[in-house]
């Protein structure tokens, strides 16, 4: 509001910051595909966020057109669920299981090794790049505690040692 | 002759190593060229064993765990195609008594059948319940369903009979039939087990629901931390669509009836049904205002019958053997079996079906074993993050709905957790306020501001700080948060804080002889 009150007269509308540019394409066909169905939102959002690894802030605005929301809308909805992340995370995910099952079974001391060994907290990534860190809560693989899940795979029993294996495989990754 | 093996493709089993396991089975019998039928089947759920590998003999199945991919030539040289002895078998399967003491009704099929071979659900009893039911008037189907005493094993235990009715009798059409399958609870995994390892008993259940209910279509509203359970779904859809099971025509009657699978997107509030309602429309997973009920303006404003994976995958067996064979299992109003999920620090972690009744006791010693680090177990956290923990004292409580609501715990979706001495219950309880405050929707002010005053004024009696001034501030905001919370997040996440301050106040600094509040 206050940027808009300096603004010369004759300008028009101000427009709104300039976002980087993100597979305009990629995510009309994700657009396509969802179209006329009901409660698409989440699916369109799971949707680009496959095809592009992270929901663009700047598609905020083609998603909401397309969908009749507003932008607020979409971004609220972006917002509020864990699984949706505006920019690009490291080359491989790790998600460490935060939740009680894995805390009975050693999970505060393995996610403390997984930081110690990355150089970063949880929700972060590894300053080379190669690792997002992530909490999450409950796998469903409570039988086998601690649970991770590394780039969508499953693991059980999972041992400090054990993961330095996977972390070691994850930054062989190109 | 073709010797059959099974290795289970269930995601733990899977977690564990499974497909390592298959491929170097295979591999083995090709090297001594013998002829194998290695079958993918679900879990047993015995998974202190996975990777679990059962192979059929004259005798039964013979069952070695756990096996991993190095001990494959091992096994072959003691004749595993034979059931041969071995430092890792078990003897014939059926027998084991982790499993010859279970009473597996919803779980009838787990570890026997591949979860996606229609002609192995139906020679183990699938589609007879669907069959029956549309023999039958919908309103038939629904007392029947009402004199199973079914209740919701999602964790409200709501008797879904009732439930059904409301939507039955509700005018409005379209009429929506939603399964919730955003099974959020840390130490449950039965949702997980029924959807990988045996899709067709879940929808064969949701089909008789709509049904029942007059509803046409369905949504299965499923968290995106389970891609196994989706992937599996959707291919037994395809299945049951192509055989004309699903379709204009549900095996041939004058009845429509399809569904779809939904990804949630790792919101723990959403396994709460008004904000899963709201999340499968496309909005932010905030909590509704009832009334009015889901049954009556639930999903896009239409009658919704919003069920669990576990109570709509126990509705075949109900129409099939009739609601009095399901009722005579159980106690007081808690009828029926519960799947309960052994987890956490157990030895033997796993799913154990049991008519309702079995203590606490029973099970984690019993059939669990007792803790998996060897040392003495200290807690017990019974039906999720919200739910009480208990100590030693109160582990001979039956398992029935009531009975754990005195003692201000509940059955929840049927998780247990268990913790050995190790555990420091102070940092369990401000987790808890913690969880709560990353969790909450944020509609209503006591769980949104709550839960983060709470999680600071635990940190501050641990320090030291002020303790018994802000120790009653603490109690005060507890019953804040369990009296005016809008759901049972805000409402319950004071359950497993109060429950640790009453059994372990030393955890927290406290003299041991707090006067009691809970209980």
């Amino acid at each position: 509001m206050k940027n808009d009150s300096v603004l010369p007269r004759g300008q028009g509308r101000r427009r709104g910051p300039e976002f980087p540019p993100y597979d305009t394409a990629a995510v009309a066909a994700i657009l396509d595909r969802w179209r006329d169905q009901p409660g698409n939102l989440l699916p369109i959002l799971h949707g680009v966020q496959q095809a592009l690894g992270f929901v663009p802030p700047g598609a905020v605005g083609q998603i909401a057109k397309a969908i009749n929301r507003s932008r607020a809308e979409v971004h609220g909805v972006i917002s509020f669920y864990h699984d949706f992340r505006t920019s690009q995370p490291g080359r491989a995910v790790l998600k460490l299981c935060q939740a009680e099952s894995c805390q009975a079974c050693g999970s505060r001391e393995l996610t403390a090794h997984a930081e110690r060994t990355l150089g970063c907290k949880l929700g972060e990534t590894s300053p080379d790049g190669a690792v997002t860190l992530e909490p999450v809560y409950c796998l469903g693989n409570c039988a086998c505690s601690p649970a991770a899940l590394l780039d969508g795979e499953l693991h059980g029993r999972v041992t400090p040692q054990g993961l330095d294996r996977l972390l070691a495989q994850a930054r062989r990754r190109p | 002759m073709t010797i059959k093996i099974c290795v289970p493709r269930d995601a733990a089993a899977l977690s564990l190593g499974a497909d390592a396991t298959a491929a170097a089975i295979a591999k083995a019998a090709r090297q001594a060229g013998q002829a194998i039928q290695l079958v993918r089947t679900s879990s047993r759920g015995m998974f202190w064993l996975e990777p679990f590998v059962e192979v059929e003999t004259a005798t039964g199945r013979v069952g070695y765990g756990p096996v991993t991919a190095e001990d494959v030539p091992g096994l072959f040289a003691a004749g595993l195609l034979r059931g041969g002895a071995h430092p890792l078998a078990h003897g014939v399967v059926e027998a084991m008594p982790f499993l010859a003491r279970q009473e597996r009704l919803t779980f009838a099929r787990a570890g026997l059948t591949d979860p996606l071979s229609l002609a192995d659900y139906e020679t183990h009893g699938g589609l007879r319940g669907l069959r029956r039911a549309l023999g039958m008037a919908p309103t038939a189907v629904v007392e029947e369903v009402v004199a199973s005493g079914l209740r919701g094993r999602g964790g409200a235990g709501f008797p879904t009979g009732i439930k059904w009715r409301t939507v039955a009798s509700a005018p409005a059409q379209p009429k929506y039939v939603v399964i919730n399958a955003d099974e959020g609870d840390s130490g449950t995994y039965s949702d997980r087990m029924v959807m990988e390892g045996d899709p067709y008993v879940l929808l064969e259940g949701m089909a008789i629901a709509g049904y029942a209910t007059g509803a046409s279509y369905g949504y299965i509203y499923l968290r995106s931390e389970y891609p196994h359970a989706l992937a599996v779904l959707n291919e037994a859809l395809a299945t049951l669509r192509a055989r004309g099971v699903y379709g204009r025509n549900v095996l041939g009657a004058d009845f429509a009836f399809d569904a779809e699978v939904r990804v949630g997107a790792g919101a723990y509030i959403c396994g709460e049904e008004t904000a899963l309602l709201e999340s499968l429309e496309g909005k932010r997973g905030m909590v509704r205002f009832k009334p009015p009920l889901p049954a009556i303006k639930g999903l896009f404003g239409q009658p919704t019958v919003v069920n669990n994976v576990v109570s709509l995958a126990s509705v075949p067996i109900i129409l099939d053997r009739g609601g009095k064979h399901y009722a005579d299992y159980g106690m007081g109003r808690s009828r029926g079996t519960l799947p309960i999920q052994l987890a956490g620090n157990v030895k033997r972690a796993g799913l154990v079906e049991k008519a309702f009744g079995v203590t606490l006791r029973q099970l984690i010693e019993d059939y669990g074993g007792g803790t998996r680090s060897g040392r003495p177990v200290r807690a017990v956290q019974v039906g999720g993050p919200l739910g009480a923990y208990f100590d030693q004292r109160l582990l001979d409580l039956p398992l029935d709905y009531e009975a754990l609501a005195q003692h201000k715990g509940m059955v929840g979706h049927g998780g247990i957790v268990v913790f050995d001495d190790t555990v420091d219950m102070a940092e369990q309880a401000r987790y808890a306020m913690e969880f709560c405050a990353v969790e909450s929707c944020g509609k209503c002010t006591p769980c949104r501001i709550g839960s983060t005053r709470g999680r600071e004024l635990i940190e501050k009696i641990v320090r030291g700080k002020d303790v018994a001034r802000n120790h009653r501030q603490l109690l005060a905001l507890c019953d804040v948060m369990e009296n005016a919370s809008l759901c049972a997040l805000g409402g319950m996440a004071p359950w497993p804080v109060l429950s640790a301050l009453q059994y372990f106040p030393g955890d927290f600094g406290l003299p041991a002889k707090e006067p009691a509040h809970v209980v």
